[in-house]
């Protein structure tokens, strides 16, 4: 997996992009950043059906540079692999569309619903 | 289901347009399914706030008797921070706590399966666990009907509303939408968390079923986007939304711009020792006006999500409202296509000219240039700053110096940030303009 510690050890929002360069991080409860991703996701309903509904020609991925999917996917199903392929898996998957909207190759990822009653299912949406 | 079954009309999604628009057409006698992908509906939404219910009051008159809310919007804060300062305005209001109310924070499994059940309680009839694979055409284009994946069974109509969401495959298969247009879309990650109710109603000044709405600018890295937080009957929800494009480049994940927020000294206090309910995502069509599809073709119209009728503009932030209004107005316009025995895109033309008279497309045309000034990036990586240390300045005591004049205050934030005074009194104007 890609790096899901990097939202838990307590890594400062001071990155260069803010206003203020301010490098004081007073009062910040880093206890707050102790969920570890496994975590996150584990509060998630997901009803996982036998057919993939993403499928990612990691071909076509080797050719990319920027692989925008690897960081924005907010469920982080994107790995990228030593060969400078794309390693994908569709259980945890939000449906959200982030992936192809950010994905400039064409034909790197087809996308599609799961089938009926499966996939993410939000209790608190 | 069998192999093919013939309509009046066909709805592919029960969200909140879907369901309003099912709900017309089964009020005006017509016979209307509609096809949902999840378990239920509401499974496969997300909403980043408030819920504006005055929309329903000529569609279910004395909603809020009924209407599963969670609390009512009393207080709205919009908030602008930077890591370590914040400056807010706070607005209270009793009238929002009686009825009719204002805002309300609620469940979208809950809402969405009430507004639905308004639907299926006037006649219409409701798949769940079926996806609308795609559009059944006939060689000249027309829509038909659509395909599901139940056996390949097809649903017939003269007229298809697609109210399938944000990513709508339909309106995409139709040539409505573009395939993928990341600058129009943003994304929404949000975490529910467990809180007691006294203790929310502790931290947030607020008793029985009273809420508050928090919108924050300044909390996405320099991320065109923003914040929110709040409050539901026993949960809290806090979320961020991001610009697609600008995420992507930024290489930043989302749950860490959340995890910023939940950090902030200005939020921190309000959450501690809340925990985890349930962690959701979902993309969000911020684009307005001028990124909306066209709403009707031969045989099919296109409402809620699926249209971009999500309204992002800054001080509003509306979505639930448009689906309903929007929904509600192509189910009675699929109406009278039907009894008139047209419903190619000319006969199904009224849809727009309703929306057009009404907040609908109103709004969503009065504030076209909105999305771009709340995204622009003096909004999201300067001016938050600027007015938060223009506050440190004028609330700042400096004894033994004498106070500094307003405009030496305001000169330095602004050069501090770089903004010079003329860009500041043009982004004015320009706001004015657009919100005025």
């Amino acid at each position: 997996m890609n790096g899901p510690g990097a939202a838990d050890d307590g890594i400062g929002a001071a990155d260069g992009s803010l206003p203020l360069g301010g490098d004081t991080t007073p009062a910040k409860a880093l206890a707050w950043r102790g969920i570890s991703f496994e975590e996150r996701m584990a509060s998630v309903d997901f009803r996982v059906g036998e057919r993939a509904h993403i499928t990612v020609d990691s071909d076509v991925c080797r050719s990319c540079t920027t692989r925008g999917c690897v960081t924005a996917c907010p469920a982080n199903l994107f790995a990228p692999t030593s060969d400078g392929g794309i390693l994908f898996n569709y259980e945890e998957c939000f449906e959200c569309g982030t992936c192809y909207m950010v994905c400039n190759h064409e034909g790197a990822i087809t996308w599609t619903y799961p089938d009926g009653g499966h996939g993410v299912v939000f209790h608190h949406g | 289901m069998a192999e093919s079954a013939d309509f009046d009309a066909v709805v592919v999604g029960a969200g909140p347009a879907g369901s309003s628009a099912a709900l017309a057409l089964a009020r005006a006698g017509r016979s209307v399914v509609m096809v949902e992908r999840g378990p239920f509906p509401g499974s496969k939404n997300v909403y980043g706030g408030v819920v504006y219910g005055r929309v329903l009051d000529d569609i279910v008159p004395t909603w809020w008797s009924e209407v599963p809310v969670e609390r009512w919007v009393v207080r709205r804060s919009t908030m602008m921070m930077t890591e370590d300062q914040s400056l807010a305005i706070d607005y209270r209001s009793h009238a929002w706590g009686v009825a009719p109310y204002n805002g309300m924070t609620t469940v979208r499994s809950h809402f969405d399966s009430w507004l639905a059940g308004k639907a299926t309680d006037a006649g219409a009839r409701l798949v769940t666990s079926t996806v609308a694979t795609g559009l059944v055409r006939d060689g000249a284009g027309r829509v038909l009907g659509v395909r599901t994946d139940r056996d390949g069974a097809e649903l017939h109509a003269p007229v298809v509303i697609a109210c399938d969401g944000v990513n709508s495959l339909l309106a995409k298969e139709a040539g409505l939408l573009p395939l993928a247009e990341a600058s129009h879309y943003t994304l929404g990650v949000k975490e529910v968390l467990d809180l007691p109710a006294e203790v929310i109603n502790d931290r947030f000044g607020v008793r029985g079923h009273e809420g508050v709405d928090i919108e924050i600018l300044g909390c996405t890295r320099g991320i065109p986007g923003g914040g929110f937080l709040y409050t539901n009957a026993e949960t809290v929800s806090i979320g961020v939304v991001a610009s697609l494009p600008h995420l992507s480049d930024a290489k930043v994940r989302p749950e860490e711009l959340i995890a910023d927020l939940k950090a902030h000294p200005s939020i921190a206090p309000l959450l501690r020792g809340a925990t985890l309910r349930e962690y959701a995502a979902h993309l969000i069509p911020e684009g307005g006006y001028d990124t909306m599809p066209p709403l009707a073709t031969d045989g099919m119209l296109v409402a809620g999500d699926s249209a971009a009728m999500t309204l992002a503009a800054g001080l509003w932030l509306e979505g639930v409202n448009f689906a309903i209004g929007s929904g509600y107005a192509a189910g009675r316009a699929a109406d009278r296509a039907v009894a008139a025995g047209d419903c190619s895109a000319r006969g199904l033309a009224s849809y727009r000219a309703d929306l057009e008279q009404q907040f609908v497309l109103a709004d969503h045309k009065r504030l076209r240039k909105a999305p771009a000034l709340v995204l622009s990036e003096r909004i999201q990586q300067r001016y938050p700053g600027l007015l938060c240390d223009l506050a440190e300045g004028m609330f700042t005591v400096t004894n033994p110096s004498p106070k500094a004049g307003g405009l030496r205050i305001t000169r330095a934030a602004a050069a501090k940030h770089g903004v010079k005074l003329r860009e500041l009194a043009a982004d004015t104007l320009r706001g004015l303009r657009i919100f005025g």
